[in-house]
């Protein structure tokens, strides 16, 4: 093969598939879910359900924090609740709302349980998982 | 070797790299990857192949990269649930979700956090949460009161207002419990705000992320804080050597 078709045909071919590895590549992972979701996961995965994802840029459009950490008593605190499914049929925790009356109901399970299987209970998108080093409590 | 030896050798390179990295890309499309690697690391390590074989420059060793700690960038923000890697897309329920696209597509902006600003979305009503559960037109129980705190150093003081506060959450939620009701009598530092202490029990996790530096260090220090900061500065020197405190 001469030398100059082969040249242009190996540039080419290294050009369209760094482009073609550029596109598929997207990073994976949590880096990209929104901020403020939370997963909760004390018991999910444990009775073989997929952890809960909590959106709260999506109940805040609805509700202030007010509602429900103050009216229904939610800790700020991610799995910090010890919430379970008999406490949210008897109207506790998401159960306040999620009764078919003020939103849909606890029967659709794949709504709540959406997360992907394995997942730690948290905060995700937080400022302190862009530390490099965690700040020491003592450190001023 | 000879110049034409060399060209050939990089057409060589050249195709094999192009072949090997479309076929990756096609492998990835297809799912036959498994896990997918971070973008770009095979085309980065066959340049540097091609590189050593056109100069005598070495490979940078493993030790010496350039950015060695610096966390990789989000890349679009907002994701779909569907493939924001937290929301499994095997289950059906992740495909009723609402995008948070489609949720902010009409409100006002930030650069951080949710990048909705969230104060002013609230204000201008382009969002109307309730603030309590079964009463739609509940009136915020609000307070207009400022406390300004004077920050050690060069940052502008910081600047907490009720008024912002009370419209979203109840006085319960910070008194007593993160604060106590009294001016200039609670402790509060940047370090204890990273750790998720005071102001960042909220900040840096559901309000505004704490990289949003200016939001709350928002009041210039004045032309007396800033002669005091000049005075204990060792600049400019008027006499050589270091200044003793
Ligand atoms: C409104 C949201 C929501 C819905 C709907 C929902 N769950 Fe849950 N569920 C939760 C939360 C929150 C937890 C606590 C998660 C944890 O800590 O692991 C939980 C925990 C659980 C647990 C483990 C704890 C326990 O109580 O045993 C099981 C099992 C479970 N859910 C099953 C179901 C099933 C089955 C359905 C559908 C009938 C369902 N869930 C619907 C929110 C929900
Ligand atoms: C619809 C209910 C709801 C609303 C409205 C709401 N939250 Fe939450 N919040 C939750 C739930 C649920 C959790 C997780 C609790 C758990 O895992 O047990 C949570 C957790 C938190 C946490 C703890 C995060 C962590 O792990 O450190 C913070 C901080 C927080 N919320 C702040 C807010 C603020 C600020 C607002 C108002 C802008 C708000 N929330 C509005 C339900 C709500
Ligand atoms: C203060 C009331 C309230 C509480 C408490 C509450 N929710 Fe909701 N939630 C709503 C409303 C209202 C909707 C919207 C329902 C609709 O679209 O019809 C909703 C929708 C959702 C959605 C669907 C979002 C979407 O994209 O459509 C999920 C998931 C959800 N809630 C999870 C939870 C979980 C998990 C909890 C408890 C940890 C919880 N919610 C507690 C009121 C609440
Ligand atoms: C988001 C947290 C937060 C909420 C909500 C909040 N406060 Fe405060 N409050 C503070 C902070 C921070 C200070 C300043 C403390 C300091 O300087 O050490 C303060 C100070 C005060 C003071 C002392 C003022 C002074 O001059 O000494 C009073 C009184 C007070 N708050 C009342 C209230 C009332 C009433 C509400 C409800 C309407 C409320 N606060 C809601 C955070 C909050
Ligand atoms: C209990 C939760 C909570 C605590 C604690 C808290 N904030 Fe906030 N803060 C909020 C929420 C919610 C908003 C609304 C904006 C948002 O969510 O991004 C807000 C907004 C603000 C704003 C923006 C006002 C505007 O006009 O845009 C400032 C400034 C601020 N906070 C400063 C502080 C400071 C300083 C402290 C600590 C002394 C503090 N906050 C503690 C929840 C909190
Ligand atoms: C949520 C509000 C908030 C945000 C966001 C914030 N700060 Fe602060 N900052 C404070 C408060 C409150 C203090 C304590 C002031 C005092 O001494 O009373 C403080 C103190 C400081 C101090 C003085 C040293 C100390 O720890 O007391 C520096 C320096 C500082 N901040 C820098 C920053 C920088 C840089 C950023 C952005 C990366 C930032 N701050 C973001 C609220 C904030």
């Amino acid at each position: 093969m001469p030398l100059k078709p082969m040249l242009a045909a190996g540039v080419g071919l290294l050009v369209a598939g760094l482009i073609a590895f550029a596109l598929v590549n997207v990073p994976p992972g949590d880096a990209q879910a929104e901020y403020g979701d939370v997963v909760i996961n004390n018991y999910s995965d444990d009775a073989g359900m997929r952890p809960v994802v909590f959106p709260h840029w999506f109940h805040r459009i609805r509700f202030r924090c007010n509602v429900c950490h103050a009216e229904l008593g939610f800790e700020f605190k991610a799995g910090g609740n010890d919430i379970n499914m008999l406490k949210i049929f008897d109207g506790e925790f998401c159960g306040a709302c999620h009764n078919s009356e003020i939103a849909w109901g606890v029967e659709n399970c794949v709504l709540c349980h959406t997360g992907m299987p394995g997942m730690r209970t948290r905060v995700h998108h937080s400022t302190s998982d862009r530390l490099v080093a965690p700040p020491s409590a003592k450190g001023q | 070797m000879k110049k034409s030896d060399r060209l050939t050798l990089f057409c060589v390179v050249a195709l094999l790299v192009g072949t090997a990295a479309l076929a990756m890309a096609g492998m990835a499309v297809t799912g036959l990857a498994g896990t997918k690697k971070p973008g770009g690391q095979a085309p980065v390590v066959s340049i540097a192949q091609a590189d050593t074989v056109n100069s005598p420059k070495k490979k940078p060793s493993a030790a010496n990269t350039f950015n060695r700690l610096m966390k990789k960038p989000a890349s679009a923000p907002h994701a779909s649930p569907v493939d924001d890697g937290i929301h499994d897309p095997e289950n059906s329920g992740t495909h009723l979700l609402q995008w948070p696209t489609e949720a902010f597509q009409n409100l006002p902006g930030t650069n951080d956090g949710n990048r909705v600003d969230w104060v002013t979305a609230l204000k201008e009503g382009a969002i109307a949460p309730r603030y309590e559960l079964e009463d739609p037109d509940a009136e915020a129980f609000t307070m207009d009161l400022v406390i300004v705190r004077e920050v050690k150093g060069s940052m502008p003081d910081v600047v907490y207002p009720h008024q912002e506060h009370t419209e979203w959450l109840d006085c319960t939620n910070c008194h007593d419990e993160i604060f106590v009701p009294a001016k200039g009598e609670n402790q509060i530092s940047m370090a204890a705000i990273l750790l998720g202490q005071k102001c960042g029990v909220c900040h840096g996790k559901v309000a505004f992320p704490v990289t949003d530096c200016r939001r709350c260090h928002s009041k210039p220090k004045s032309v007396e804080q800033l002669r005091a900061l000049a005075k204990r500065s060792a600049w400019p020197a008027k006499d050589s050597g270091p200044k003793k405190q």
